[in-house]
């Protein structure tokens, strides 16, 4: 077993990465092809085109456009995965699966325009599975959930020829213009990326939110707990990190199985404990309760406790660094997806036909590397904080509205009055070139304290977790009086957990249903909200930008900007782009400033709706009344 | 040619290329596939404090302190460039110049058999080339002077 003091933690690798190169930082290298690498100079020495004539323009726009199709693709891919078990489920061949929520995969019916008469609930999902799993790979027309979007905003995307037409091509087409010698006009790149992150968001996303609400349950208020603390030292830890919920949900079954628990007693731990890191941590918090260990740069910090026999993980934001860590400790890592092996990790292979099965295995794996702890080495911080989870689109509108008139309108109403000042989504990941958590609690304690509700997702939300912003008592304290007294009113927290970052596409909704319940503009750049990634990291969060910008939403994203090598290109994001389609971007890495910026354009759209100002109350009098 | 290398930190991006045309000039082979194969330190390091990134170099010092606390007089100063050279066949990797250098140029590495630090290409130079990390600098952040040139700009 190796010495933890030996190998080196996240901070000290960045530290010896130490100066990272600033081509890449300003987004202007290019390696697309073999004429180069090229990299375009900031200054007026050194090169200004590269060997094919790209200049700094076509090169960012082009890297930007990539990160784009990355991102797009990590969520569809994880969307497609949700679809392909679907269909199973349906069919009856993935057992330990069902299909949960009913009401909901008839609304999805329907909206997909599938008949129902008559038909059982699993012939229902079977057509619908299969639907949604086309919309990866069509060819023309639009995708069927782009209709979700307010009608003004589907007409700005007819007229510039932007509605993604199917997931798959959009990203496909993304890597062919930027392939060398093709698309080299920064502003065209720039269309085609918003094409392809609509696929994402209005696509891939939401129909990975879709599929898995009607298949593990669509979330509803739950409480939890966060933090190292849920960790328990006589208790078999087993810890889930990664992004689908297919793998988690099994595990979370196979830890209830009797047997199994009767096995961890046997060998002398009180239960089976699970806990979660990243977004599969969120997918579980959200339906079954289960306490979350931390976000993104958590995730080898969990193993040095000493106190987790298995670390299970299956795709996305999995530090290759897991296995090192793991071997100073008794923790073994098990890497479960097809698409993401990790060398040094244990593999167990895991199907829609054998998830059950497989789940099992791990927890037994882990009941038997309980035995191999090692007293010395156990230290789990002590730190817990409770929160409520599980706002899905159709909670908050039954929370609103009751289950016979669910809808948005009492926020829709106190925004018009002003006690709502307007709201924000803040989400994404965590950065090691900040201190950890420490933007996301700066900007989200600024909005609530003036009066925005926030809406999360992802790390932010964790992150807002572990200061207690989610608990409906203590996020209280942070808040303005006009948010307070709704929040009391209808017994929320301030700030808002929606979810993992596939369930950005529940942020989408929620906007939509704002717009619909009417009085605040009939599009979603109409709202007085605005959007922010202030730690992010993944190719995924700019994908989830540009499809919050591309459907008019302020979009900042704070730590770093990835265009900052072109002028023209940046201009663009931070301002031309507003007068295309709504939204536009901006780059502010301080927290305060952040909010600033936020709670100004809210500001200014409550100005341009007319609702800036508490309007007189007038008492209406017979004669009054008559003359109306 | 005579002269020294000349940093400007502003224009530092900190891409780390004067260290691979570094490395590559040591290699015997001077070609990047297989300088990586040899894996030869380069002399000039790259190195990062809060938001300032400067490439450091040998100074190259008139009176070298390296030189003088040299027990092995492995460190000579080369006439025609005046850049101060250890002569890796004579280092036996004693750490002297590390502990006197004021800068915290020479850096030891016990597997290449002794002490490594800048010797201002000056095999290039006597070529009439100049060195390889100024060549390799895309944004002109290290430039190449000769003493007189710099002398009378300044004056300007």
């Amino acid at each position: 077993m190796k010495n933890i003091n030996e190998i080196q933690m996240y901070q000290q690798r960045f530290e010896s990465q130490k100066p990272q190169c600033g081509f890449g930082l300003l987004g202007i290298c290019c390696r697309n092809c073999a004429l180069g690498p090229c990299r375009i100079s900031p200054f007026e020495e050194g090169a200004q085109l590269g060997v094919c004539g790209a200049n700094a323009d076509t090169i960012t726009a082009r890297n930007f456009l990539r990160m784009v199709a990355a991102g797009a693709s990590a969520h569809s891919d994880h969307g497609r995965a949700v679809a392909e078990t679907f269909i199973k489920v349906a069919k009856g061949e993935a057992p330990g699966y069902e299909i949960k929520d009913e009401y909901k995969l008839l609304k999805l019916a329907f909206e997909m325009g599938i008949k129902i008469d008559g038909l059982k609930k699993e012939e229902i999902a079977l057509q619908v599975g299969e639907k949604c799993l086309a919309e990866f790979g069509k060819q023309e027309g639009s995708l069927i959930l782009t209709k979700r979007a307010p009608l003004k905003r589907q007409k700005i995307w007819t007229a510039l020829n932007i509605v993604p037409r199917g997931i798959d091509r959009e990203i496909v087409e993304a890597l062919h213009r930027t392939h060398m010698g093709t698309d080299q006009d920064y502003l065209n790149l720039m269309l085609h990326a918003s094409r392809c992150a609509l696929g994402d968001g209005w696509g891939g996303s939401m129909i990975a939110t879709e599929l898995q609400d009607i298949m593990f349950g669509t979330p509803v208020p739950v409480r939890g707990r966060v933090n190292f603390g849920v960790l328990k030292e006589n208790c078999v830890n087993i810890i889930v990190h990664g992004h689908e919920p297919l793998l988690s949900e099994m595990i979370v079954l196979a830890a209830e199985d009797p047997q199994l628990v009767q096995m961890a007693k046997d060998k002398g731990a009180e239960e089976i404990n699970i806990g979660g890191i990243c977004c599969t941590a969120n997918e579980i918090l959200m339906r079954h309760g289960i306490p979350i260990i931390g976000n993104f740069l958590n995730q080898e910090m969990a193993i040095t406790t000493g106190a987790v026999e298995i670390m299970a993980v299956d795709v996305q934001c999995i530090m290759q660094s897991l296995p090192l860590v793991a071997s100073c400790f008794h923790t073994k890592i098990i890497t479960t997806s097809e698409k993401a092996k990790i060398t040094g990790a244990i593999h167990i292979s895991f199907t829609e036909e054998n998830a059950f099965e497989k789940a099992k295995e791990i927890v037994k794996m882990a009941i038997e590397n309980f035995a191999n702890r090692k007293k010395s080495d156990i230290s789990i911080p002590e730190q817990e904080m409770d929160l409520v989870a599980g706002f899905s689109h159709e909670t908050i509108s039954y929370i609103l509205g009751g289950m016979f008139r669910a809808s948005y309108k009492p926020l829709n109403d106190n925004i018009i009055n002003g006690r709502i000042r307007g709201v924000a989504g803040v989400v994404g990941c965590n950065n090691c070139k900040v201190v950890q958590d420490s933007v996301h609690l700066k900007l989200v304690k600024k909005l609530i304290e003036n009066d925005v509700l926030v809406l999360q997702t992802g790390c932010s939300a964790i992150a807002c977790a572990k200061e207690g912003l989610l608990d409906s008592i203590r996020g209280l304290d942070f808040c303005g009086k006009g948010l307070r007294e709704v929040c009391e009113a209808v017994g929320i927290p301030p700030v808002i957990h929606m979810g993992s970052c596939v369930d950005n596409s529940r942020i989408l909704v929620a906007a939509t249903a704002l717009v619909k319940e009417g009085g605040l503009g009939d599009d979603i750049s109409d709202l007085p909200a605005a959007g922010a990634a202030p730690e992010w990291m993944s190719e995924k969060a700019i994908s989830i930008g540009q499809y919050f910008v591309a459907s008019g939403v302020f979009t900042i994203f704070g730590v770093t900007w990835p265009t900052l090598g072109s002028e023209n290109l940046t201009r663009y994001l931070f301002n031309e782009i507003e007068n295309q389609l709504g939204g536009k971007w901006a780059f502010e890495s301080d927290g305060e400033k952040i909010a600033q910026l936020m709670i100004k354009h809210i500001d200014e759209k409550r100005k341009k709706l007319g609702i800036d100002r508490a309007r007189e109350r007038i008492l209406f009098d017979m004669e009054m009344r008559r003359q109306l | 040619m005579k002269g020294i290398i000349l940093v400007d930190p502003y224009k530092c991006l900190g891409c780390k290329s004067c260290e691979i045309a570094c490395s590559i000039n040591r290699s015997s082979s001077k070609d990047l596939s297989f300088a990586t194969l040899s894996k030869n330190p380069p002399g000039v390091k790259v190195k990062q404090s809060r938001n300032f990134i400067v490439p450091l170099q040998c100074y190259h010092c008139e009176a070298a302190p390296c030189m003088a606390a040299c027990p092995a007089k492995a460190i000579r100063k080369d006439e025609k460039t005046s850049a101060i050279i250890i002569e890796q066949s004579l280092c036996v990797g004693c750490n002297a110049c590390v502990i006197v250098c004021p800068y915290g140029i020479p850096e030891l590495k016990y597997n290449k058999g002794g002490t490594i630090k800048c010797d201002l290409c000056f095999s290039r130079l006597e070529k009439n080339q100049k060195p390889a990390c100024v060549c390799g600098c895309p944004t002109g952040a290290l430039k190449f002077e000769t003493i007189e040139n710099l002398f009378n700009e300044r004056i300007r």
